[in-house]
């Protein structure tokens, strides 16, 4: 029975991961229309900002080391935020209304991500700065220039190889300094160790419930409530509420349209930021950690019905526990203790294994969609109501 | 430097709220909007008439910058508004109720008239009111504010469209067949409202319209069929030959 408890608890820990990355991906779906397939990838930036954190406060000592998955949050947010805003301003917002144009830019970028934190090091930076500072400081200076408009096109074909040339330049004339070549993170995992306070666990019903896992699912609760205040009280809110409704009439009333993508599309990036963080708890954290999460989020969204809080919460739940109950073995062990039929302890025995468990889940869910094609709580009509 | 310099000069009054020249419109290869001229001066009422499907929304949708002309200028006072977006419009001062109302449906009636308050130059303040006579020319607001927009009846959302676009202290209303398949005693309610509004603010008005009585209170009307201005005059010139052509009564 306990291990029963065990694996719904650590079920809804995982799904409470699903959740806030989902929470931004269904936002951003709801208003643009736009799959970010990249979502993943600004997950594992998060978990990867939680780990440089981590590593500055360790030289800082005791009392402030405890507090870094605190700052960790914050930090993981703007950083994941930063990413998406530059994603949303560079690419996405020349592909509205080309959902297969969109879907295969942010494919795109989820893979530069991967390999920009494989091989990211001072030397790549320094010669991205120069790139950014030469192409858009120029872009600059010459925007005052009153023939702008008609010489838009020569000026950004002259400018930009030559920026690139230049930074290009730098990189090999400085790529014999090892100092600056030093990849940050390499292409192995790194861990992230919970600070002590979160070691450990309470006893509940004789198991262990690790401090951990129950610091992620306050987490959520605190993200939902956060995302459920910011878009039913403030004034932004409200703008995206309206937009997301009714796009054309929304910018007729005033509301700048663009600025309010930009904003949802840092907002959402930043909950998937959050769930990096969250994620860096979990276990260690690499390239690939996005990829791992990105499936399960989508099934979220689909299941729940596109922009439904509630249904999100539900569907995260069950995929978490479902997830974690079959790939775990939890299941079949259960059934052995209550002496179930041989052949259905063999049949859950077999999707015993995290890949597995996946299977049996995307097979369910399939069956689920027959039945309810628009998740479990479809919107009347064309308007998300979140 | 020169073509806008000769604009300007053309453009003798400068007392026309709005000035639309030689504006050419199309969805796609279809040509819509032919040529049309069409001018509000500061503080008149200007009705736009014609059957159903000669352009009039196209128009108006054009005079809000959801459809971009492949020819042609849109004046608004005294600035050229041609190349800005809807939102930039709405901010330098046109209050636009479309046809179909467009309420935002999943929003309270309080939130869809603070919405209203977008327009406003300045921006929206976080904890604003909405102003009391808003609720003096339409009463049925004030029971509602905290249902949906979209539970509405169809003459409740006109006068909250309506309401809406008075928030944001407009200097041009634009109204697309305000009316249309609206019960006869709300239809006089909104024609009070709207003459009371002319009368209080001394706002230029567009309208866009089918009732011959609705028509009658403008000052000076548009003739449109097939994507063109085919007549114009004032109002009390309005003869019954042109009112046979034009409106479908
Ligand atoms: N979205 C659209 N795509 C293509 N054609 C359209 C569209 N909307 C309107 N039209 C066409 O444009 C013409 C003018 O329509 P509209 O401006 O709505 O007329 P009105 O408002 O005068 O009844 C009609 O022939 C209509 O079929
Ligand atoms: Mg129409």
């Amino acid at each position: 029975m306990s291990t029963l408890i065990e694996g719904l608890f650590n079920g809804i820990s995982i799904g409470s991961v699903l959740l806030i990355a989902a929470l931004g991906l269904a936002i951003v779906f709801g208003l643009m229309g736009v799959i970010n397939l990249a979502h993943g990838e600004l997950m594992m930036l998060g978990a990867y900002a939680t780990f440089v954190v981590q590593n500055v406060f360790k030289p800082l000592g005791e009392p402030w080391f405890s507090f870094y998955i605190i700052a960790a949050i914050p930090v993981a947010f703007i950083v994941s935020a930063i990413f998406g805003l530059i994603l949303e301003r560079g690419a996405i917002r020349f592909l509205y209304g080309r959902p297969l144009e969109t879907l295969l830019a942010t494919w795109g970028v989820s893979l530069i991500l991967q390999q920009f934190v494989r091989s990211v090091n001072w030397l790549l930076i320094i010669c991205l700065g120069i790139f950014c500072l030469l192409f858009f400081g120029g872009m600059q200076l010459l925007k005052s220039r009153a023939d702008w408009e008609s010489m838009r096109t020569k000026i950004v074909s002259l400018l930009l190889p030559l920026a690139a040339g230049v930074a290009i330049a730098f990189y090999f004339l400085l790529s014999q300094n090892s100092a600056l070549t030093n990849a940050w993170f390499s292409a192995r995992n790194v861990d992230v160790t919970a600070p002590a306070w979160l070691r450990g666990g309470v006893e509940v019903l004789g198991f262990q419930m690790p401090y951990a896992r129950l610091f992620i699912i306050a987490l959520t609760i605190l993200c939902l409530m956060g995302v459920y205040w910011f878009l039913q009280r403030s004034a932004w809110g409200l703008r995206i509420r309206s937009v997301t409704q009714n796009r054309t009439m929304s910018s007729c009333l005033g509301i700048p349209t663009a600025k309010v993508d930009a904003l949802t599309f840092a907002l959402g990036s930043g909950l998937a930021g959050i769930a990096g963080c969250a994620v860096s708890l979990l276990g260690s954290v690499g390239p690939n950690t996005g990829q791992n999460y990105i499936i399960d989020t989508f099934m979220v969204v689909v299941v729940g019905g596109v922009g439904n809080l509630l249904g999100a919460v539900i569907a995260a739940l069950g995929i978490g526990i479902l997830n974690y109950l079959i790939g775990s073995g939890t299941l079949a062990l259960f059934l052995t203790t209550i002496s179930a039929p041989q052949s259905m302890i063999d049949f859950f025995l077999f999707f015993a294994t995290s890949s597995m468990a996946k299977v049996m889940v995307f097979a369910l869910i399939i069956i689920f969609l027959q039945i309810k094609p628009a998740g479990l709580f479809p919107q009347k009509g064309r308007t998300a109501e979140l | 430097m020169v073509i806008t310099e000769s604009i300007i000069s053309d453009r003798q009054s400068t007392d026309l709220m709005l000035q639309v020249s030689n504006l050419n419109v199309y969805y796609g290869e279809s040509h819509i909007l032919r040529n049309v001229d069409l001018s509000i001066p500061a503080g008149q009422m200007v009705c736009l008439i014609g059957r159903n499907g000669v352009g009039k929304t196209t128009l108006l949708k054009t005079i809000m910058g959801l459809l971009s002309p492949r020819t042609g200028n849109i004046f608004f006072g005294d600035r050229s508004i041609t190349k800005l977006t809807p939102d930039r419009r709405a901010k330098s001062g046109i209050g636009y109720v479309p046809q179909g109302r467009e309420i935002i449906p999943r929003v309270s009636v309080k939130d869809n008239l603070i919405l209203g308050l977008e327009a406003k130059p300045e921006g929206r303040k976080s904890q604003e009111s909405i102003p009391e006579e808003i609720f003096e020319l339409f009463p049925v607001l004030k029971t509602m504010l905290s249902r949906m927009g979209g539970d509405l009846s169809g003459g409740q959302q006109q006068q909250l469209a309506i309401a809406r676009a008075l928030m944001g202290k407009p200097r041009l209303l634009v109204l697309d067949e305000p009316t249309e398949g609206i019960q006869p005693s709300i239809i006089l309610e909104i024609e009070a409202a709207v003459k009371r509004i002319i009368a209080e603010t001394g706002i230029s008005v567009l309208l866009v319209e089918q009732h011959l009585h609705f028509v009658r209170q403008a000052d000076r009307y548009y003739a449109m069929q097939k994507g063109g201005i085919v007549a114009s005059g004032s109002t009390a010139e309005l003869t019954q030959e042109v009112i046979q052509q034009f409106l479908a009564v």
